[in-house]
């Protein structure tokens, strides 16, 4: 590791990595790195394992063995020195319907590394809910709900973004205009771990690694 | 990661949890009403002998306080748990063990605190003399958030569990059993006319060593509920 380590900034590898649900081995062995500019695109049937492997790279969920490095060093002990790097966008969009989607977004921006010109509504005028700052979560449609939780990933510095299935219920014209902000992401030197159904939309010049885990 | 945006999010998610429950204000009475009317309904049943509600008073004050915290317990985690946000606290920049302080605070302010608010007038209704009521006051200011604390620790074991009511109970009821008999004895104490510094130095003991050591068990425990 040692004439790797000076090079190791803004990356992230994941080592032989293994994970078993239900006395069900998903996957093992799985070794792979993202750097600065690229998606990682996680492909697979139903039940192979993409959501469980997007919640290891999280930290949340522990892999059965294997590693995983942000800069050279173990997430696990980095704890929240990691997290400020990470936004997460899961299945559940993580909001509170009954607070309004301005104050959902301060509170994204509380618990994530505080960071300075970055303006809310700034952030729900980009993902297209403008004018709905101060209606309650709760009388959002589910695509305007999907669209406030993709807006708390602008509101932070994090530089990894690990999006669960981040199109679901967004109309045409909404994921190609998310597709659009992932890929400015992206140019600025981010990163993002994702699963999607839908054929990514990205233009050329994004680096896309793909991994399948049904086949391997 | 600087202290001033550390207390920030402690404040910030403090807020966040208060304007929760205003804005969802009828679930928040259930605790209370449900000790008012355990209470109050004891002297129905026991019957007008003064001298028996009183020698019962500060047991049925007291287990009444523990089965409403108890019922209000499982609120603490439950809605975050199942729209995602606990996820988000997982992975914040902030340690967990301090978010999860602010929210049992939260917790502790809409759900311990009006029963403190109320207790003395329920005092007088069973017939409790007014000198021992300070001592009864000062036994739920410092027993009550320990029940919040400790039984944080229990909602986070079991917040992931589709069913964890009753397996909650067994958990957290024993952990309280100190805490009733040391409060309850110092009332008893107290209404007799005998200082209660000893009870009440346990109490505060007892506060102190949950107030350090359940947010960080609950933040271990949150961890395990969510992986």
């Amino acid at each position: 590791m040692t004439a790797a380590a000076t090079n190791t900034a803004g990356t992230y590898e994941a080592q032989s990595l293994e994970c078993i649900r239900d006395d069900r081995v998903l996957f093992e062995d799985l070794s792979f790195g993202i750097n600065p500019g690229q998606a990682l695109v996680l492909e697979g049937r139903n039940g192979s394992g993409k959501t469980s492997l997007l919640r290891i790279l999280c930290g949340i969920r522990l892999p059965e063995s294997g590693k995983l490095l942000w800069e050279g060093e173990d997430i696990f002990r980095l704890g929240p020195e990691f997290h400020e790097h990470i936004a997460y966008l899961g299945h559940k969009d993580g909001s509170k319907l009954d607070l309004t989607p301005l104050e959902n977004l301060r509170i994204a921006q509380g618990l994530g590394k505080a960071s300075d010109g970055i303006d809310l509504e700034e952030a729900l005028d980009q993902v297209g809910l403008y004018g709905f700052e101060d209606v309650p979560t709760r009388n959002l449609s589910a695509g305007q709900q999907r669209r406030l939780a993709i807006a708390r990933l602008l509101v932070t510095d994090a530089k990894l973004w690990i999006l669960d299935e981040p199109f679901t219920s967004l109309d045409r014209k909404g994921i190609e205009h998310m597709e659009r902000l992932f890929e400015g992401h992206l140019n600025r030197g981010g990163m993002a771990a994702m699963t999607t159904h839908h054929r990514i939309g990205f233009r050329d010049e994004v680096q896309l690694v793909r991994i399948n885990l049904s086949e391997r | 990661m600087s202290t001033l945006s550390l207390t920030s999010a402690f404040s910030l998610l403090l807020k966040r949890d208060l304007v929760l429950a205003y804005r969802r204000r009828a679930e928040l009475v259930n605790p209370m009403l449900f000790f008012v009317l355990v209470t109050a309904m004891f002297p129905l049943g026991i019957g007008n002998d003064a001298k028996l509600i009183e020698a019962v008073g500060p047991g049925v004050i007291w287990v009444a306080a523990l089965l409403a915290a108890l019922l209000s317990l499982d609120s603490m985690f439950r809605s975050d748990y199942d729209d995602g946000s606990l996820e988000q606290f997982m992975l914040s920049a902030h340690p967990v063990s301090i978010l999860v302080l602010a929210k049992i605070l939260a917790h502790w302010l809409v759900t311990g605190l009006p029963l403190f608010i109320v207790a003395p007038l329920l005092a007088v209704l069973l017939n409790i003399p007014a000198s021992a009521i300070p001592t009864l006051m000062l036994t739920l200011i410092l027993g009550t958030p320990v029940l919040s604390l400790i039984g944080s620790v229990g909602v986070a074991l079991t917040v992931g569990l589709r069913r964890g009511g009753v397996i909650l109970s067994i958990l957290v009821l024993p952990l309280y059993v100190p805490v009733l008999i040391f409060a309850t004895d110092a009332v008893k104490t107290a209404i007799v006319g005998i200082p209660t510094t000893a009870q009440l130095s346990i109490l505060s003991a007892m506060l102190v060593g949950s107030l350090v050591l359940a947010p960080m068990a609950t933040a271990a425990s949150l961890r395990i509920s969510l992986s």
